[in-house]
């Protein structure tokens, strides 16, 4: 607006200004790149300098524990479909861990998201002490809550489903109050009206609204907890993850044994990732559970 | 069903079943929940966890958490006394010092306040308790340890026998052996967090830390912090800065791996079926393998250390990456990219400028998702492969006594942790504002 009433600026003096914005624009653009370059290496020889074995050395022994683990389970294959049956049973407790830590956290991950969601909290002024709550729970690695629980209460399937469950309920409650944030208050209000109480208004008012996202997020947790779970196993807390530890540990003669756990994770991930996938389109897209 | 034969009654009875349905939904899946829960309980043996559990571990953790102790040990069999925080060698105090309520000398006399207090004889040992008494113990190379304690019954916080006494009290410990007597003394706080005992430093108060600071000292002060050594405040930083470097190289690296492969599983940029079908058959794998899976692949290749966790996180996430990066190519707009062609541009700039711009705002906002939540990632691969702070962590937990060192190395992490979470908010606010604008302003 302001142009028409200005004198018209000669065309050549536009284009300078034009290619001098340009300029500046590539200059940075490029200080920028070389910055991040440079980082990205100089992180990577760091990390190659406190490495024990450096790059250069093992990139091309990638393969060779994998080929080793292979050639004796190829050599043994005869042994698989038992090891398979031997160790479904450390399968199964790894899921029924993943499974009961997703439902522990979703429960806790709902009350925390409920109660501290602006308009639904049942005490408003404790809404960020939940927040930190959720932020603190969110940020412990399970690793640390299940090492220290496995001090105390001994190894065991337990201590690694309390730590998934408190990351899940700090993870899922962060999402949950996303959800919650564009759910309509107004069966709320209209429950309060008939004298509902909190719970009767959550369960009835809110829970029905954002229902499908919240399970499809817990889902998407399920998947990511299964994986958390067999690492947990790795450092002491049962299922399959122990029993990988064994007999990895027990090295060369017992890879056979490795090369079945590996497989059943393997497909256990896989098939638990297609299945929640298809759940969660099913339920984002419409069609009714 | 036609609209004729729709009568009160059938939609009375479509009203029933849908009734039907909610309740059983209602009720049923509550039911399943309870049900499921009741079988964990009992494949899990919750049961049986009490009795396994060590309620003595729990409050040790607890009480070593946020207090240390002090032992004042006497050799028995050259009378040496020497005091040492947490017992190690590191925390000793130099021969002939001792905290206040230690006074050394012929008879070396322990305050633990209230009352209590024990005395080191040349011979005797002597603990006074108020309320109970006063406890005397000769420990001698012949005789073991001969206790003397008041008439009564014995206290089950006392445990006597023939060649040990061990007395355990609110205010402090006492135990001695034919070779040597022992008392530990709780004190709440992190001891020598700042300065351990050789440094002159130790017991300096922050202001004058601060004036001897200014007159030339900050480097000398500075160094005697960084390399106390039972803190080991510089392994500590390090290890951090491993953790976050591993994120850091394995999310960007995961990216850029991940970017060009997203083409090729792409449907609107790669028309060849076999090779997209490939592609995406290759993202599945490298993410259904699982990090812990290629962590112990790589480790085996390349040892402990912060390249195996990164190359794990990179290998990992560029298969979740290409899954995600290829689900929004496929999303991108058309319209941009036969725009930028329509002036001459070539392929590389149809991407540079038609498809890249589209793109940038979902694939930063994933990347900078992950770089927070790689930082945890890369904390507890840490632990499995060795190294960074998840090592050091289950290091000082396998100890299974420095649980103040625990503490400390998880509130590091937390803090670190949500560090990450700031810092990614931070710049997906700012990058992310910034593309936004980018992009309206070449209209």
């Amino acid at each position: 607006m302001t142009d028409l009433t200005a004198a018209p600026r000669p065309v050549a003096q536009i284009r300078e200004d034009y290619a001098e914005m340009i300029r500046r624009k590539r200059i940075y653009g490029g200080l920028l790149l070389i910055l991040f370059i440079a980082l990205m290496v100089a992180g990577f020889q760091t990390a190659d300098n406190r490495n024990a074995g450096s790059f250069a050395d093992g990139w091309h022994r990638v393969f060779d524990y994998p080929a080793e683990v292979l050639s004796e389970a190829v050599e043994k294959a005869a042994n698989l479909p038992g090891h398979l049956v031997t160790f479904f049973p450390a399968l199964i407790e790894t899921i029924n861990i993943a499974a009961a830590a997703t439902l522990a956290g979703t429960l806790a991950g709902t009350l925390l998201a409920l109660l501290s969601t602006r308009g639904m909290a049942l005490w408003p002024p404790l809404i960020p002490l939940f927040r930190r709550i959720m932020d603190i729970c969110r940020a412990v690695p399970e690793i640390v809550i299940a090492l220290v629980l496995i001090f105390v209460l001994g190894g065991g399937p337990v201590p690694a489903m309390v730590a998934i469950a408190i990351h899940t309920a700090g993870a899922l409650g962060k999402l949950f109050s996303e959800v919650n944030e564009n759910a309509s208050l107004k069966p709320v209000e209209g429950l309060h009206s008939v004298g509902a109480t909190w719970a009767q208004r959550m369960y009835l008012g809110v829970i029905p609204q954002v229902g499908p996202n919240y399970v499809s997020y817990a889902l998407l947790r399920f998947e990511i907890n299964i994986r958390a779970s067999a690492i947990l196993g790795f450092v002491g807390a049962g299922g399959i993850g122990y029993e990988l530890r064994n007999s990895m540990s027990w090295g060369q003669g017992r890879y056979d044994e490795a090369a079945a756990i590996f497989l059943l994770l393997f497909i256990t991930i896989v098939v638990v990732d297609q299945i929640s996938g298809h759940l969660r389109d099913r339920l984002t897209h419409g069609a009714a559970l | 069903m036609t609209a004729t034969e729709i009568g009160p009654d059938t939609l009375k009875a479509q009203a029933d079943r849908l009734f039907l349905r909610k309740r059983l939904l209602n009720f049923g899946l509550p039911a399943l929940v309870i049900l499921y829960l009741a079988y964990v309980f009992v494949a899990f043996d919750v049961s049986g966890l009490w009795e396994r559990a060590s309620l003595e571990n729990g409050r040790t953790l607890i009480r070593d958490s946020y207090s240390y102790k002090t032992h004042v040990t006497r050799d028995n069999s050259d009378a040496s006394v020497t005091v040492a925080i947490e017992g190690e060698r590191k925390g000793e105090y130099p021969q002939g010092e001792a905290p206040d309520w230690v006074a050394l000398g012929e008879t070396t006399v322990i305050d633990l306040e209230d009352g209590y207090e024990v005395r080191f004889g040349p011979e005797t040992v002597e603990f006074d308790i108020p309320g109970y008494g006063t406890i005397r113990a000769t420990p001698s190379r012949s005789a073991g340890v001969q206790a003397e304690l008041p008439p009564g019954e014995v206290p089950e916080w006392i445990n006597a026998s023939k060649n040990r006494l061990a007395i355990t009290t609110d205010a402090g410990r006492l135990t001695v052996t034919r070779n040597r007597s022992e008392v530990f003394r709780y004190s709440t706080g992190w001891e020598l967090f700042w300065f351990t005992l050789e440094s002159p430093y130790h017991g300096v108060g922050p202001l004058e830390l601060a004036s001897r600071a200014v007159s030339g000292e900050a480097g000398a002060i500075w160094s005697d912090f960084w390399n106390n050594a039972m803190w080991r405040h510089k392994d500590v930083a390090w290890a951090i800065f491993e953790t976050i470097l591993m994120a850091f190289l394995g999310t960007i690296g995961a990216a850029l791996v991940a970017l060009p492969l997203a083409f090729l599983a792409a449907r609107n940029f790669t028309p060849m079926r076999v090779v997209r079908f490939g592609v995406r058959r290759v993202f599945d794998f490298v993410r259904g393998v699982d990090a812990l899976i290629w962590t112990i692949i790589l480790a085996r290749a390349f040892g402990p250390g912060p390249l195996t966790g990164a190359l794990a996180i990179l290998v990992t996430d560029s298969g979740t990456f290409g899954k995600i990066f290829s689900e929004a190519l496929e999303n991108v707009d058309g319209k941009q990219i036969e725009g930028v062609g329509s002036t001459g541009a070539s392929a590389i700039q149809r991407y540079r400028f038609g498809v890249i711009p589209q793109v940038t705002p979902v694939l930063l906002s994933q990347l900078l998702y992950f770089l927070e939540s790689n930082t945890r990632s890369a904390t507890i691969i840490g632990a499995i492969t060795g190294g960074g702070i998840g090592l050091l962590l289950t290091q000082a937990i396998i100890t299974q006594k420095d649980w103040e060192e625990v503490a400390y190395y998880i509130t590091l992490v937390i803090l670190m942790v949500i560090f990450m979470d700031w810092l990614s908010g931070w710049l997906r606010r700012r990058l992310i504002a910034g593309a936004g604008e980018d992009g309206t302003r070449s209209h």
